[in-house]
């Protein structure tokens, strides 16, 4: 890990989408306002638009057209490691890449895609926060962040089918699906996993987990260190193949949905020979088909869409298509959808002990959107959203009434020859 | 004084315009050869249409950012379609770039025309400027070509009132010397924006179109 390998990482990752966005930008700042850290501190520096400007100097320097012009002229200069540790703040304390700001800028700017490169130059100069490191290698040699590896993955998948009462497949010779889960749901959140499990099941599916790639979430994006990133991806790969499976189901966790989903096929250099879906994606499919059937509940909830799930992930409708079959009472939040907050957390954030302030600050936004719609509850199809609404709530004392949709596709689902 | 005349729209004027447009298909051709992806990911929607539908949506911003963008979008139509206007329609401009340089006409601007144009881009100009020296992030944030372009732009568009009334040689002289140098420093400048805007918009729209999104 060295400066190096970081400006080289800075230079090739500049192709001509980042060029487009450094070129295009006239400094507007109108990006600003649809920030929620830029919100929550008023800091000036915590604006979209602070958090390329050092991309900005090197595309200058060795990609801009005009390059060797800027460079004979003396113009910038390359960043010294000073600088990009002063950069943390910004990069990972302030930015959980959810993509709002891209919505609010005239020139159309993918900010959080700009920040993903700054943070992979970031770990390539050893300079990725510590905790998010720990678990990005500790995701590479076990298996998963949280240092589940084969062996503990077969103990908890013991564990929830013994308290929940749930078939859980692991690793058979074939299967149709082939199911993820987050290290969230397998140490914190197991009535989800149980939860799918048990819709799969009583649907008849023909799926399994698999001990060679079951780990949905990706530290390697947090961090930004891509060599873990693809380890993690090329598990999946293999163990779909190795099962044949023609779904790979990606769980409640948006950033795990988006790297294998978006993110795979550029880090592998070749398109996953397989149909990757989040888990509303799928149900909001066998719904439509008429196969899954939801009983309506006399209920009044929102909905929180997962940044790396909706906006940047395009599914946006599917979850709402359950919701309203879901519950008698659905409402949006304002703004929803593609325009919805970001819950704070993602990217990493809330992990972080140096962005606890500014994220519960920012989470104030968040609270602010559930409350103005009277609901009684929260839905959510996330894990990482659900812990940071579990962690902030708690810190707020604030009662929330969060609401899992797998879980209440689970409990509400009209099993018909049972 | 004639021959600063000749000299602006003749030699300088032809040496900017061939710089400005080398220059400008140097730098948009580069910057498709920097690359893309390795591999793209199965499509969920369609990129052409993604890129397509945010090249035309960001042009009007959503109403969620009205509150805090307003002013500035204004002043921004404001500028942009002033200038537009003035650039395509001020009877001089019609005359030089239609009659003497395409050898073909359109209908000019009336003079009361040219002025609602004039007025809208000079305020719309002068906002832009002012919340660029006022606004935090912007001041924080704004180059000194990002002032330069501003002001060569006002320079240029300031002239080009002043030479209207074709009354003084030396006017119409000073005011063909500024566009020269616009139109030199344009390719190495945020002026790029005038062609970059397409294809940020467009890369945007594309991927997330891919992913069965309109952004
Ligand atoms: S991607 Fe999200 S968190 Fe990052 S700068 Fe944009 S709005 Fe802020
Ligand atoms: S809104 Fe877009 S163009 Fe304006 S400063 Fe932000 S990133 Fe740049």
């Amino acid at each position: 890990m060295s400066m190096h390998e970081a400006h080289e990482r800075f230079v090739s990752e500049t192709g001509a989408r980042i060029a487009s966005y450094l070129d295009a930008c006239v400094r507007c700042g109108l990006c600003a306002d649809a920030c929620h850290y830029h919100q929550a501190s008023g800091d000036p520096r915590h604006a979209p638009v602070m958090k390329f400007q050092i991309l900005d100097r090197i595309y200058r320097r060795h990609r801009d057209p005009f390059a060797p012009l800027w460079r004979l002229l003396g113009r910038g200069r390359d960043p010294d490691p000073e600088e990009l540790k002063e950069l943390r703040e910004l990069i990972y304390d302030t930015c959980s890449m959810c993509g709002r700001c891209t919505l609010a800028c005239p020139m159309g700017i993918d900010t959080a895609q700009m920040v993903w490169i700054v943070r992979e130059g970031m770990a390539a100069a050893g300079l990725a926060p510590p905790v998010l490191e720990q678990m990005a290698r500790r995701a590479k040699k076990a298996g998963s962040p949280m240092g589940i590896d084969p062996q503990k993955l077969r103990e908890i998948l013991d564990e929830v089918s013994r308290e929940y009462d749930v078939e859980l497949p692991l690793d058979k010779d074939r299967a149709d699906i082939l199911l993820l889960d987050s290290s969230l749901d397998f140490n914190v959140y197991r009535p989800t996993l149980a939860a799918m499990a048990k819709i799969l099941n009583r649907l008849g599916l023909n799926w399994t987990f698999s001990t060679r790639g079951y780990e949905a979430s990706n530290l390697g994006l947090f961090t930004g260190d891509v060599d873990v990133a693809r380890a993690m991806v090329a598990r999946i790969v293999e163990a779909a193949e190795e099962v044949g499976a023609s779904i790979v189901l990606a769980p409640e966790c948006g950033h795990g949905y988006g790297s294998i989903r978006w993110e795979a096929a550029e880090l592998l250099g070749f398109e996953p020979p397989f149909e990757i879906l989040h888990i509303s994606e799928f149900l909001a499919r066998l719904h439509r088909e008429g196969r899954l059937k939801l009983r309506r509940k006399e209920r009044s909830l929102t909905y929180h869409d997962p940044c790396k799930v909706g906006r940047r992930g395009g599914v946006v409708e599917e979850p709402r298509e359950l919701m309203r079959d879901l519950v008698s009472d659905f409402r949006e939040m304002h703004p929803s959808g593609i325009l919805n907050w970001c819950c704070s957390g993602g990217g990493g954030v809330v992990l972080l002990e140096s962005a606890r302030e500014v994220q519960l600050e920012a989470f104030r936004i968040k609270m602010r959107q559930v409350e103005d719609t009277g609901a009684e509850g929260v839905i959510m199809a996330c894990a990482f959203c659900h812990y940071t609404f579990d962690s902030s709530a708690k810190h707020f004392g604030w009662d929330c009434g969060i609401e899992d949709l797998v879980q209440m596709v689970a409990e509400q689902m009209v099993v018909e020859d049972a | 004084m004639n021959t600063w005349l000749w000299l602006a729209e003749g030699p300088l004027f032809w040496l900017s315009l061939s710089v400005f447009g080398l220059g400008v298909a140097w730098k948009l051709t580069g910057l498709l050869l920097l690359g893309g992806p390795r591999a793209q990911p199965t499509p969920r929607g369609s990129p052409a249409g993604g890129a397509v539908y945010t090249i035309l949506r960001h042009f009007v911003p959503r109403r969620v950012f009205l509150p805090g963008a307003g002013l500035h979008v204004l002043a921004g139509y404001a500028f942009h379609l002033g200038l537009f206007i003035l650039l395509g329609f001020a009877a001089p401009h019609v005359a030089f770039f239609g009659e003497r340089l395409l050898g073909v006409s359109w209908p000019t601007l009336p003079q009361w025309g040219f002025i609602v144009a004039a007025e809208f881009a000079f305020a719309g100009l002068i906002i832009l400027w002012a919340m660029r020296i006022s606004e935090p992030i912007q001041k924080l944030v704004s180059r000194p070509a990002d002032h330069a372009a501003t002001w060569l732009t006002f320079l240029v568009m300031l002239s080009g009132c002043l030479a209207l009334e074709e009354a003084h040689v030396s006017l119409r002289a000073l005011h063909m010397t500024l566009v020269d140098a616009w139109l030199f420093w344009f390719p190495f400048s945020p002026l790029m924006h005038t062609f970059t805007f397409l294809f940020s918009r467009g890369f945007t729209g594309a991927t997330y179109g891919r992913r069965g999104v309109g952004l």
